[in-house]
Formats: structure tokens, C-alpha cells, sequence
């Protein structure tokens, strides 16, 4: 067997697994193969990160195909390390699920739909072929589609029949770039376009492509002109459906962002990178208003992946290694304590029956451990030191006064004082206080809904207090990022 | 031949993006089908429409068409086949379950969430 397939497994194994659920009515089962089956894959995908920390670079020609004629899969440490990312926030959401979702959704093929919208993602991450990455991109919308609207109540009715809309067309826009593509370039696989891109040494039209291709990235991904969508679809989702979109969704078209202006568009970057730079700071804008607007605990996270989706596209835009590692490792980080926040507000509102801040108060003395994750997780979101959040924004800000992008540091810096009063406010007026009403919630349940929380805040706290640990991992992440030459000889293996 | 193609697929989005900033839900749903027409052609046109034989090496020709965009076109069309079942199938349910197809009446607000 050639060792480079491990490559693929990370897409194979959830795909083979949604297969099998298909076929099991049982419940039981079913959670138990899922939970099973991502925890498997939170060990390949540690393997295959120790695999390209040692010999760099892996990748797979599908079916021996040699490079730009068919499909290439390609793991770099970028992709390996948010794969590892992704398959940790399947497992907890999906044990999460299992107390949370309710039987009548569990019935019908509501694991199975999960795993599917895991191998979009994983594929999405993983793979080297442009057109490949738009069927990636519609395994997951799809499967995001459904798990938007199962239980069929009105309100996700109504927003999920927004949310195709608006991807059926970001859709439309990314087939009609890849056709300008093709017709310029002539090849799909991107390490080629990137050298062909390389060799015309991008005229404006390509420029015009990549403009194409950001507002596509940038519809999925919901930065600021273009995030129109986000706030009234992602509130309609269940609270762990929520966490799966929050933690995963947007942060796939942040990485196809990453990909295309790390490894294609890098030629001409005085137009692309500032114009990514000033959406970016636009988004955090938008985001941090619409953070402290609202006192519904949910609109306040789902206005906080705004704000960091615009932090990691500022990040990118600086082009240069301390941005694009504080970037990278933010990504990872916000993915993580997304997760992490949605679910604790999803316990928080399945104890008090209510989404709004108004009529919540005093849950820390019925339920400490619930209260204090959450405080770990709200100042980890913020950045405080011995959390993940801090490294990330730390090397964005020292990219950021390298370039001499002065008005964006002052606005990464003075987001996160936003950001720390939006979830505190959620602290103080949920956990502090006197009880409105009284609560109730059966202790076993509520251990196996704040565990996977619990989880996800200790890995935040592993990454920022072990940064010494992985930082040769973000290193090799960043080298590839930084010198494209690197990921196209080792794709097409010249 | 590519500039006329490229006039119509520019009629077609035209047509689709007047279609879907309508208030009807199936005038959106057709918006989205004429939109994926205009990207399907679209490939097809960028892929060159220069006079070849049909891709079928029992042709024995001299040359023959690009058979990438085909191939390219068949996997989007199947896609956009089934999210547009879908839709088809969501826009049905939303009109049995909320009574009407208009979008100004499908707003999300405080009141109604």
C-alpha cells in the first residue's frame, strides 16, 4: 500500500461511516459509530500531521494520475493541522449531540448528514484541484442545507430558503471563476495555475479573477460586505448544528482565502492584499456593532465569528510571516472556542429556556463548572495571555506594525476590548445575579453537554500555554504559505 | 461565435438576477436556474468553441473538442440538479408550513423568531 494514502483517509473514513448510518435505524448505534468513528479520525489526523512534520509535504495523485492531469490530494501542515482541528470539533459536537439534538431529528439521518458535511470539509481542506474544491464546497453546503432544516420548524424554514439562495448564487459566481480560470490558465490542478500564473506574472485580468474569486470566498466565508447572510441563518440552527457551522463553515472559505492569495494570486499584491486588508478591518467594524447591539446570547457569538473572520483575512492581507502565522494559528484557535461558546450558550439556553440576557441571571451557583468554562472560553476569545486567543493576535498585531499598518492595529487591538465586553456582558447578566426563575436540568445530562465544552476550552488552554510545543508545526505551516514554490514542486514533482 | 455566446449567457444572468431580487420564491427558483444555465454555457465558451470532432476516440479525427469543461459541466449540472430539487421541495414545505411565497412577508424580526 502506498503510505501517501493516509492523504486521503480523513475524507474516506466519514464518508464511509455516514454510509453505514445510513443503514441503521437504531439510535443507539448510530451515536455510538459517530462518536466512535471521529474519535478514529482525531488519530489519523494526528498521524498524518507527525507524517508531514517528517517528510514535508504529502501528496496523493488519485488513481496515478501525474500531477495537473488528474486529481491531486495535497496535505500540508496548514491543511493537517485544521483536518485535526475539524475532527476534535466533530467529536465533541457530536457527543454533545447525542444529549442535545433529540430523538426526533436523531431518527432521520441527522449522524449520517453530520458526517457528510465533515467529509466536505475535510475534503475541502485536503484537496489540490480547484474544481475540486468547488465539489467539496457543495458536499458541505449541501449537507449543511439539510442539517440547517431538519425538525422543519418555521423559523428554519424560512432562513434556510435564504441560505440556499444566497450560496446557490456564490455557487454560480465560483463556476463562472474557475471557467475564467480555465479559459486563461488552461489547468484546474492549483499548484499548475499557480506556476502558470507565476510565468505570466498576473496581467490585470487575473487580478480580476482573484477579485472574483475573494467575493466567492468571501460570500462563504461572511466577511464584511458579504456577511449579509450570516446572522439570521446561523440563529435558526440547533445549538450543536450551530457550533458545527460557527466553528467550520466560514472558516472553510477563510482557508480557500489563504490557499488562493498564499499560493496563485501572489504577484500583484499591492491591489489584492490591500483590498483583502480593508474588508477585513470593515468586517471587524460591522462585527463588533453588531456584538454589542444585541442582549440575545446567540447574536452576540454569531456577530463574534464576524470579528474573527475579519482578524484572520487581516492577517492574510499582510503577506507577510508574522501575520500569516498569527492568521493561521488564530484560525485554529477561533474554530475551537467557536465551537466551545456555541455550546456552552446552547446549555445556557436549554437550562433557562430563553435566548434573551434579560431574563437569565445567577446560574453560577447552580452551575459553576458550566459558568467558570464559559468565563475560560469568553477571555480566551478575547486573547488573555495564558489562552490560545492571545499568540494569534499577538504575531497579527507585530505583522501589522511591520507592514506599518498602523490604523489596523489600533482596530485588532480596540476589537478585542469589544469583544471582551460583548461576552462578559453575556457572563455577568447570565452567571451573575439573582435567579429570574428557577432551573432545572438533570445532572447527566448536563455533564455530557458541558464535557465536549470542557474539552475544547482545555485544548485552547493546551495550545496557548504549549505554544513552544507546536510552534515547529505553525513554522513549517508558514514556510509553505510564504514560498508557493514549495507546495508547487512538491505537487507536481518537477 | 464566442462573442455572441457571450452576449446571451450576459442576457441570461441578466434575466436571472432581475428574476431574483423578485419577491416570489418561484420566480427566484427559476432566477437560480436560468443563473446556473449562464454559468454552464459560460464554461463551455471558456473552454474555446473551436471546430473539432465530438470527444470519442472511435472518431479517428484530427482534432477534437476540449473534453475538460464537458466533463466539468456534467458534475455542476448535477449538482445544481440537486440543489434546486431541494430548494423545490423547501420553497413547497415553507408554503404549506407559513402560508405564503412572499419574501417581504418571510422577514425575520424580534417579534416572530
Amino acid at each position: 500500500m502506498n503510505s501517501h494514502n493516509i492523504v486521503l483517509f480523513p475524507v474516506l473514513l466519514p464518508l464511509l461511516t455516514g454510509i453505514l448510518l445510513l443503514f441503521f435505524r437504531n439510535v443507539k448505534v448510530q451515536r455510538m459509530l459517530s462518536v466512535i468513528s471521529f474519535a478514529i479520525g482525531i488519530g489519523i489526523s494526528l498521524y498524518l500531521i507527525q507524517q508531514v512534520a517528517e517528510s514535508g509535504m504529502l501528496t496523493l495523485d488519485v488513481s496515478n494520475w501525474k500531477a495537473p492531469f488528474g486529481i491531486t490530494i495535497a496535505a500540508d501542515m496548514l491543511s493537517s493541522l485544521l483536518v485535526l482541528t475539524t475532527n476534535i470539533i466533530a467529536y465533541c459536537v457530536s457527543i454533545y449531540s447525542t444529549k442535545s439534538i433529540g430523538l426526533e431529528r436523531e431518527k432521520f439521518y441527522y449522524y449520517a448528514v453530520f458526517h457528510f458535511l465533515i467529509v466536505g470539509v475535510n475534503g475541502a481542506f485536503l484537496t489540490g484541484d480547484i474544481f475540486n474544491l468547488f465539489v467539496f464546497f457543495e458536499v458541505m453546503l449541501m449537507a449543511s442545507y439539510v442539517l440547517l432544516v431538519l425538525g422543519g420548524t418555521k423559523v428554519q424554514l424560512r432562513e434556510t430558503l435564504k441560505y440556499i439562495l444566497v450560496n446557490v448564487i456564490s455557487s454560480a459566481i465560483f463556476v463562472i471563476a474557475v471557467a475564467y480560470l480555465y479559459s486563461i490558465v488552461g489547468t484546474l490542478n492549483m499548484a499548475h495555475i499557480a506556476s502558470r500564473v507565476a510565468e505570466s506574472g498576473q496581467p490585470g485580468i487575473l487580478t480580476v479573477i482573484a477579485v472574483l474569486l475573494m467575493i466567492v470566498f468571501g460570500l462563504k466565508g461572511a466577511v464584511f460586505p458579504l456577511f449579509f447572510w450570516l446572522p439570521g441563518s446561523y440563529y435558526a440552527a440547533p445549538a450543536p448544528v450551530l457550533a458545527l457551522f460557527g466553528a467550520l463553515l466560514t472558516k472553510v472559505g477563510i482557508y480557500s482565502i489563504f490557499r488562493t492569495y498564499t499560493l496563485i494570486f501572489t504577484h500583484d499584491v499591492s491591489y489584492t492584499h490591500a483590498f483583502l486588508g480593508a474588508i477585513g478591518l470593515l468586517s471587524i467594524v460591522v462585527g463588533v456593532i453588531g456584538a454589542i447591539a444585541y442582549w440575545d446570547i446567540k447574536k452576540i457569538i454569531i456577530y463574534n465569528i464576524v470579528i474573527a473572520v475579519g482578524v484572520i483575512v487581516f492577517g492574510i492581507s499582510l503577506n507577510n510571516d508574522a501575520g500569516t502565522m498569527g492568521a493561521l494559528l488564530y484560525l485554529v484557535h477561533d474554530m475551537i472556542i467557536k465551537a466551545a461558546l456555541f455550546l456552552l450558550v446552547g446549555i445556557m439556553a436549554k437550562i433557562t429556556g430563553t435566548n434573551d440576557l434579560r431574563e437569565m441571571g445567577g446560574l453560577i451557583k447552580a452551575y459553576p463548572w458550566v459558568g467558570w468554562t464559559f468565563f475560560l472560553a469568553a477571555i480566551s476569545l478575547a486573547g488573555i495571555p495564558p489562552l490560545s486567543g492571545f499568540p494569534g493576535k499577538l504575531l497579527i498585531i507585530q505583522g501589522s506594525i511591520e507592514a506599518k499598518a498602523y490604523i489596523g492595529t489600533f482596530i485588532v487591538i480596540a476589537s478585542s476590548l469589544f469583544v471582551l465586553y460583548s461576552v462578559m456582558k453575556i457572563f455577568i447578566h447570565g452567571f451573575w445575579g439573582t435567579p429570574k426563575k428557577a432551573f432545572e436540568m438533570p445532572a447527566r445530562s448536563l455533564y455530557s453537554m458541558a464535557g465536549p465544552a470542557m474539552v475544547l476550552v482545555a485544548v485552547s488552554l493546551a495550545i496557548g500555554s504549549g505554544l513552544e510545543g507546536i510552534f515547529p508545526y505553525l513554522s513549517q505551516a508558514t514556510e509553505t504559505l510564504m514560498n508557493p514554490d514549495l507546495y508547487i514542486n512538491a505537487v507536481l514533482k518537477e | 461565435m464566442e462573442i455572441l455566446m457571450a452576449f446571451i449567457i450576459g442576457i441570461l444572468f441578466t434575466c436571472a438576477t432581475y428574476l431574483m431580487l423578485s419577491k416570489s420564491i418561484l420566480r427566484i427558483i427559476i432566477g437560480t436556474g436560468l443563473l446556473s444555465h449562464g454559468a454552464h454555457l459560460l464554461i463551455l465558451t471558456m473552454g474555446g468553441l473551436k471546430r473539432g470532432a465530438v470527444p470519442l476516440l472511435g472518431e479517428h479525427a484530427k482534432s477534437y473538442v476540449d473534453p475538460l469543461p464537458q466533463a466539468l459541466i456534467l458534475t455542476s449540472i448535477v449538482i445544481s440538479f440537486g440543489v434546486t430539487s431541494y430548494f423545490l421541495v423547501l420553497a413547497y414545505r415553507a408554503y404549506q408550513e407559513l402560508g405564503t411565497d412572499n419574501m417581504d412577508l418571510l422577514r425575520g424580526s424580534e417579534s416572530n423568531e
